[in-house]
């Protein structure tokens, strides 16, 4: 069967995905995108100008057009059909012929009539080409107008304030997100909206633009308003692509779209039409969700199953804009007849909340939530399952003032056919099952069942339900530490902060069991490093190091060492590296350049380290704690003091960041970076916290990594002074030290953390939790009582001691052996060794 | 080598174990590592890690895993038995363990009847 699918956008490639699970081997499918890219996540487009790259976004995994055998054309646009030959031609004329076509078109962004919108710097909101343009253009404005104050408008306005542009709002309608919410929802909407900075103008119907007189346009209003600004987006809603139905005569929508039946078929049965373009009873659907759904139900009607049909679906939405929580629930303007409402508003913490229920009160019909939306889980399960309403269902919205628990709905409450994630349609057996077969954490359960890993919204419910399932299942004690201690990391730091405990025989006394073990006794040396900044090698503390911290230095395969001194930032002067050099060659060490931007030093027995370190700190180094769970190094590229691109100081902030955090113990290494530009030479993207240098100050990036899983750090501030930045630095490392799992990096603690990016900047910039000083007291704590261990042990006559190899002979230890290799040490290999070891190998017989 | 009494070799005083931790002695020229479990609990065993080849189990972490006293290598992190020198994930990783005295301040080791 030849299949031509038109279009490669979300929906398209969910097709393709679905026709690839169905394992359907006679389709011959041919694909025909007009952009000139795979398909990507729309959704998160806004992501874009937090730096996310095009990869970054895209929805189609290695490989898959290679794996599946689907002829994909980029580029390539359908221009015409002709349904009795049953042919495609694209634009430049190459014509294919098909059994079955699948029209993907999607949506184009409406500009209205107005006269000058054709004007330059006036853009739409729809490809990563359009958000390109924008961010070139933004450099260059001062002001941004957005046309239309609906859900992507809104979306479109942050991005605009987040290039640091004047931002306003023109809409002609008389509130806000007026499909979604209320006019009291959307008063609260506005002011918050407001609030954080963006101007917003509702009732204004635009009428023209010309040349500005203090800013490029002038947007001139029927009410003989106007208003100047450099740049227009147009984000006034979407109209579907069904222009290649109206050239052929397919039947079209009552208000557009290509008309389809519940088999997606349109009027001619071998042409399906999925998503955006499609209109179903002549509705039209401008999410994902139905669209993925149409696909799936396409790709099984091919595929011979007559039983998949399309039954509608549900337009709840649930957002943040700006970090204001808006939420809709099905019927949220109370159209059924005889319904009633529940409204509570609070006008102080902007918070507006409104629940519509059916005429007998049974059932929940509606919501809409403004400002907070916590409760957007539980009530859109008890809309979608008819689940019955409690006796006062207005307690579902009021805030729990008596201190008492709200009626929420637990997970065993849904039933197992419930559909938790909307956007790729995960029900909550599935969930159940991914945790039966191991899945225990919210990015294993994305990772396996997709759930969340769309719009994310409906991540706390899945969290819920995995943690049922896991108690039922007996698998709760998972996050507890090991068998000596009944609690997760998060909880022990916390006993040992409040309780002020010190010592692991008092933690063990208080809340733990046996003896301890090789997981515990380092989670709590590092706990109690993080907190009382204690030398690591004092008293009963040595006891609990890992072999790396108790040696301060990183054991190598044949039990010796490498050693690192500090060079805060990469900055090392030529006395610095002719010292280590020559203590390299007269240790007769290894040396090679690590990718933190020092040197690193192979091959030092333990009775080496303190005469080693000895000679590093006469020449005025510091441990670069390479050993320890700790802050690594702070990468840096030479910046404007040298270079023609820098626009700050990049090394002098590297070496000051670096010089600050340093010997801090975290739950896992942490790495830096500081670029002096965005050409991002010092990589800071790929580090725990990056850095880059702008204009005005610095862009903070967060919970990136490279190594084994490489992530994208995300920007959290944008233009901060350096006072700024290290407080909010501290908040970060502070929040993280305390809340992680053992052995958790930034970027794996991020993407498990509920609520995500939102929620951790509500926690750092807009102190939600209202911890921010403490956390950045007790960060100023650790900087206060830095100490270089190295000085400290090679200084204490008890701690030099444990340097060595045997307790009962001072000679060395001769099984470490090494070869020459490249002109340097290697350690010898198990055949080259054998001479060596013969000898030993002979008293054991 | 093989010896019917055992011979006893003084490696070193109590207070050279910091509690909690382990060093290693050399016996007879083998590698043995001798480990101080809190403040009186002493055990030895061979402190040359199978798997690596390289001579660091005293340098692990000691504890317990349900019955078992253990040390985690520190190269690989698998668990040996303090008082048998068994290794609890992979059987054929597995070490000798030896006896050990402690006559008043002075702590002794035994070499097990070697294989
Ligand atoms: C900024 C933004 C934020 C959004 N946020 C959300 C959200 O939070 N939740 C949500 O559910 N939805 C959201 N959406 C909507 C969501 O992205 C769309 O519902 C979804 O992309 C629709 O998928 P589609 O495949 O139908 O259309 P598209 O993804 O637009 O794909 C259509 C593709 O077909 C191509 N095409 C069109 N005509 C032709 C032709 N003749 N020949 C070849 N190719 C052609 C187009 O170039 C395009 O690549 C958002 C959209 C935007 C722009
Ligand atoms: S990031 Fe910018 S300042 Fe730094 S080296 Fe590269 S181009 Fe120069
Ligand atoms: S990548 Fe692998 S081999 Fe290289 S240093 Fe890291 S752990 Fe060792």
């Amino acid at each position: 069967m030849k299949i031509v699918l038109v279009g490669h956008g979300m929906v398209g490639h969910k097709f393709l995905e679905a026709l690839r699970q169905l394992q359907f081997p006679a389709a011959d499918v041919t694909v025909l995108g007009e952009e000139p890219r795979t398909a990507y996540d729309r959704v998160h487009l806004s992501d874009f100008f937090a730096g996310k790259t095009a990869e970054d976004l895209s929805l189609v995994e290695p490989g898959f057009f290679a794996d599946t055998g689907f002829d994909l054309r980029l580029n390539s646009r359908a221009a015409a059909i002709d349904r009795r030959a049953k042919t495609v031609t694209t634009q430049d004329g190459v014509t294919l012929s098909y059994d079955k076509l699948v029209l993907a078109t999607g949506s184009y962004p409406f500009v209205p009539p107005v006269k000058g919108s054709d004007r330059g710097q006036c853009f739409v909101y729809r490809t990563i080409e359009d958000l390109e343009a924008m961010k070139e253009a933004s450099a260059i404005s001062r002001k941004g107008v957005v046309v239309g104050g609906g859900l992507l408008g809104l979306e479109c306005a942050k991005a605009l304030r987040d290039l640091g542009l004047e931002t306003h709002v023109v809409e002609f309608a008389p509130r806000l997100m007026a499909v979604q919410v209320d006019d009291d929802g959307g008063r609260i909407l506005r002011s918050k909206i407001e609030a954080l900075g963006v101007q917003v103008h509702t009732e204004r119907n635009t009428l023209e633009i010309t040349d500005g007189r203090q800013a490029r346009h002038r947007m001139v209003f029927a009410d003989g308003s106007h208003l100047e600004t450099d740049m227009i987006v147009f984000s006034a809603g979407i109209r579907p692509r069904d222009e290649l139905a109206r050239q052929n005569a397919l039947a079209v929508g009552a208000r557009g779209g290509i008309a389809i039946d519940d088999q997606c078929r349109t009027s001619d049965p071998d042409i399906y039409a999925i998503g955006e373009c499609a209109a179903w009873r002549d509705q039209t659907f401008g999410l994902v969700a139905p669209g993925y759904e149409m696909a799936r139900i396409a790709a099984r009607q091919l595929a011979g199953e007559a039983g998949a049909v399309f039954a509608g679906a549900d337009m709840s939405t649930k957002l943040k804009l700006m970090g204001v929580d808006v939420a809709s629930i099905g019927d949220a303007h109370g159209r059924t007849p005889g319904c009633r409402s529940f409204r509570y508003t609070d006008e102080c913490k902007q918070i507006y909340k409104k629940i519509v229920v059916s005429a007998d009160g049974k059932h929940l019909l509606g919501a809409v939530l403004v400002g907070n939306a916590d409760e957007y889980g539980t009530l859109l399960q008890m809309a979608l399952n008819g689940i019955a309403l409690p006796e006062a269902p207005e307690f579902l919205i009021l805030p729990a003032g008596d201190g008492k628990a709200r009626p929420g709905l637990g997970a065993h409450e849904l039933p197992d056919s419930a559909q938790i994630c909307s956007c790729n349609n995960v029900s909550k057996e599935q969930i159940c099952t991914a945790v039966a077969e191991g899945a225990t954490s919210i990015g294993e359960i994305k990772a396996c069942t997709q759930a969340g890993a769309t719009c994310g919204g409906c991540v706390p419910l899945v969290t819920q339900i995995m943690k049922a399932e896991m108690a039922k299942l007996g698998m709760a004690v998972t996050d507890h530490l090991c068998e000596h201690f009944p609690h997760s990391r998060q909880e022990l730091y916390h006993l040992v902060r409040v309780g002020g405990i010190r010592s692991f025989d008092e933690l063990l006394a208080r809340h733990g069991r046996g003896l301890g073990c090789d997981i515990c006794k380092p989670t709590a040396a590092s706990i109690f490093a993080s907190c009382w900044n204690d030398f690591v090698l004092k008293g009963e503390l040595a006891s609990l190091q890992d072999s790396n911290d108790y040696f301060l230095g990183n054991i190598q395969k044949d039990g010796s060492y490498s050693v690192v001194p500090r060079m805060p930032g990469g900055e090392v002067t030529p006395d610095g590296l002719i010292a280590v050099a020559q203590v390299a060659k007269k240790y007769g060490l290894y040396t090679k350049i690590t990718g933190g931007q020092r040197v690193d030093l192979f091959g030092a027995r333990v009775e080496q380290l303190p005469l080693i370190w000895e000679e590093l700190i006469a020449a005025g180094f510091e441990s670069g704690h390479a050993y320890g769970k700790s802050l690594r190094t702070v990468k840096s590229c030479v910046g404007s003091t040298w270079c023609r691109y820098g626009v700050q100081d990049s090394v002098g902030l590297a070496v000051e960041l670096e010089n600050r955090y340093k010997g801090l113990r975290a739950p896992h290494k942490i790495k830096f970076g500081v670029s002096g530009c965005t050409r991002e030479c010092a990589e800071a993207q790929g580090k725990d916290v990056g850095i880059i240098a702008t204009e005005r100050g610095w862009n903070l990036y967060v919970c990136g990594n490279g190594g084994m899983k490489p992530r994208h750090a995300e920007l959290i501030a944008s233009d901060l002074d350096k006072t700024a930045l290290v407080r909010l630095i501290d908040r970060f490392l502070m929040f993280y030290i305390r809340t992680a799992d053992r052995l958790q990096r930034t970027s794996t603690w991020r993407d498990n953390l509920e609520g995500g990016l939102d929620y951790l900047k509500a926690v750092l910039i807009d102190d939600s939790l209202g911890i921010g000083d403490e956390l950045e007291r007790q960060m100023q704590h650790v900087v206060d009582t830095y100490q270089c261990e190295w000085k400290t042990a090679v200084t204490d006559p008890g701690v030099r001691r444990r340097f060595r190899s045997f307790v009962n002979d001072p000679q060395p230890d001769a099984r470490i052996v090494f070869v020459e290799e490249r002109g340097q040490i290697r350690p010898a290999r198990a055949d080259e060794r054998v001479p060596a070891l013969a000898a030993t190998a002979e008293l054991s017989t | 080598m093989s010896t019917k009494k055992p011979r006893w070799t003084a490696v070193c005083k109590i207070g050279d174990i910091l509690p909690g931790t382990g060093v290693c002695a050399l016996v007879e020229d083998h590698h043995v590592a001798v480990f101080r479990l809190g403040e009186d609990g002493f055990y030895a065993i061979d402190n040359i890690d199978p798997r690596s080849g390289a001579s660091v189990l005293s340098r692990g972490l000691i504890g317990n895993l349900g019955e078992h006293l253990v040390v985690a290598s520190p190269l690989y992190k698998n668990h040996f038995d303090l008082r048998t020198g068994a290794c609890l994930e992979a059987p054929e990783h597995s070490v000798r363990a030896h006896r050990v005295q402690v006559r008043g301040e002075a702590v002794f080791v035994s070499l097990s009847t070697l294989s």
